[in-house]
């Protein structure tokens, strides 16, 4: 399988989101234990796609980047969708990464799951606004590349030695 | 975490004076290990956001093999050694023996290699840093990757619990110029040792 290459091509880094429209395409690279979330509104073919680092804000001080946390970025990512014109009964979600890059196997150091907890908060979360998620490539122990085409709402991944996915 | 939004020049020198002394130190064993001679850049050192720190090294998806070390002491902190693809295959062909251009992926050897380089590197880096300091440094037994550079190196301060998108890092590269192999070195002091890591040095912070 081959990705389609679109020169309308957006790049989302990490703690950041961008939303746009058909025929774009937006792409985040290098996902490891954070986690990647597209929205996407078939009808209007409006979506976003966001690159969280962290599950929840509330245990921080400083929030002056609010796409950081999986628990800011996407209700404001959604409201950014909504306001250009999606609607939001149509609204579905696809989600990636979230995986444990390092293991120590060591006892003395501390895992902090921060994978698993990313992609814990960003079900909840999208649980809560009542947005389904209906693709999911999560875990595990590799970087994620996420490639979401706006025409259709497809969403490949791009992993290092495997072949493309599609969810 | 840390506020170190207002770091003095005089402290960002004596930083780079670190990463001069551990990297050399690194280098040498190197030099040592492959027979070759092996250069060494002037040290950066400062407050970097993760893209800053990505650029140091090159594109998010480009393959980086990274060794992760806790370390562990008075002044705690972490320890990354990373090499690009290309530097891995021809490290791992140099110290095998084999021809170079030989290693086309990482296999089990390849990747054992890889870590025993990263560890004895590692190794002399944190010696020189304690015999500088004269602050003792314990490193943990290492974590390896070899995936995407920008999965890796997020991860390797988010997983240590690094949550700050701004990170205070002193980054070396050295190099081989024979076979361009490509080493980086990061020290990232936890919360807290830096000032420590000053005030054995009997400097004021």
């Amino acid at each position: 399988m081959q990705v389609e290459r679109l020169n309308e091509e957006i790049k989302v880094g990490i703690a950041d989101w961008k939303v746009d429209r058909d025929p774009k395409q937006i792409i985040t690279l290098g996902l490891g234990s954070c986690v990647g979330i597209a929205l996407y509104d078939p009808y209007t073919r409006i979506g976003g796609l966001a690159h969280i680092m962290l599950p929840d804000s509330s245990q921080f001080q400083n929030k002056t980047n609010r796409a950081k946390y999986a628990d800011l970025a996407i209700p404001d990512m959604l409201q950014e969708i909504l306001a250009r014109g999606a609607r939001k009964s149509g609204i579905t979600a696809k989600i990636a990464g979230g995986a444990q890059m390092f293991n120590f196997g060591d006892r003395n150091v501390t895992t902090l799951n921060i994978g698993q907890r990313n992609v814990e908060m960003t079900k909840k979360v999208l649980n809560e606004l009542k947005i389904p998620i209906i693709g999911e490539h999560t875990g595990e122990n590799y970087g994620r590349t996420m490639i979401f085409t706006l025409k259709d709402g497809g969403v490949v991944i791009r992993t290092i030695g495997k072949p493309l996915i599609n969810i | 975490m840390n506020s170190w939004n207002h770091i003095t020049g005089f402290q960002l020198e004596v930083l780079r004076e670190i990463g001069n002394i551990g990297a050399g130190n690194a280098a040498s064993s190197l030099a040592t290990l492959l027979n070759k001679k092996v250069e060494m850049a002037v040290p950066k050192a400062g407050v970097m956001d993760f893209k800053e720190i990505f650029s140091l090294v090159g594109n998010e998806e480009e393959i980086v093999a990274c060794i992760n070390f806790n370390v562990s002491g008075k002044a705690p902190g972490k320890i990354l050694f990373l090499l690009d693809e290309s530097s891995t295959y021809q490290l791992v062909d140099m110290l095998l023996g084999r021809g170079i251009g030989t290693t086309k992926e990482l296999d089990e050897i390849g990747q054992s290699t890889v870590k025993e380089i990263g560890n004895i590197l590692t190794g002399s880096f944190i010696t020189a840093f304690s015999e500088f300091t004269r602050l003792d440094f314990i490193g943990s037994v290492p974590a390896f990757a070899f995936d995407m550079l920008g999965a890796v190196l997020s991860a390797a301060f988010l997983e240590g619990g690094y949550f700050d998108e701004r990170v205070l890092i002193i980054e070396t590269t050295f190099y081989e110029e024979e076979v361009s192999i490509n080493g980086h070195f990061f020290f990232v002091p936890a919360t807290g040792s830096m000032e420590t890591i000053f005030e054995a040095l009997g400097l004021n912070v």
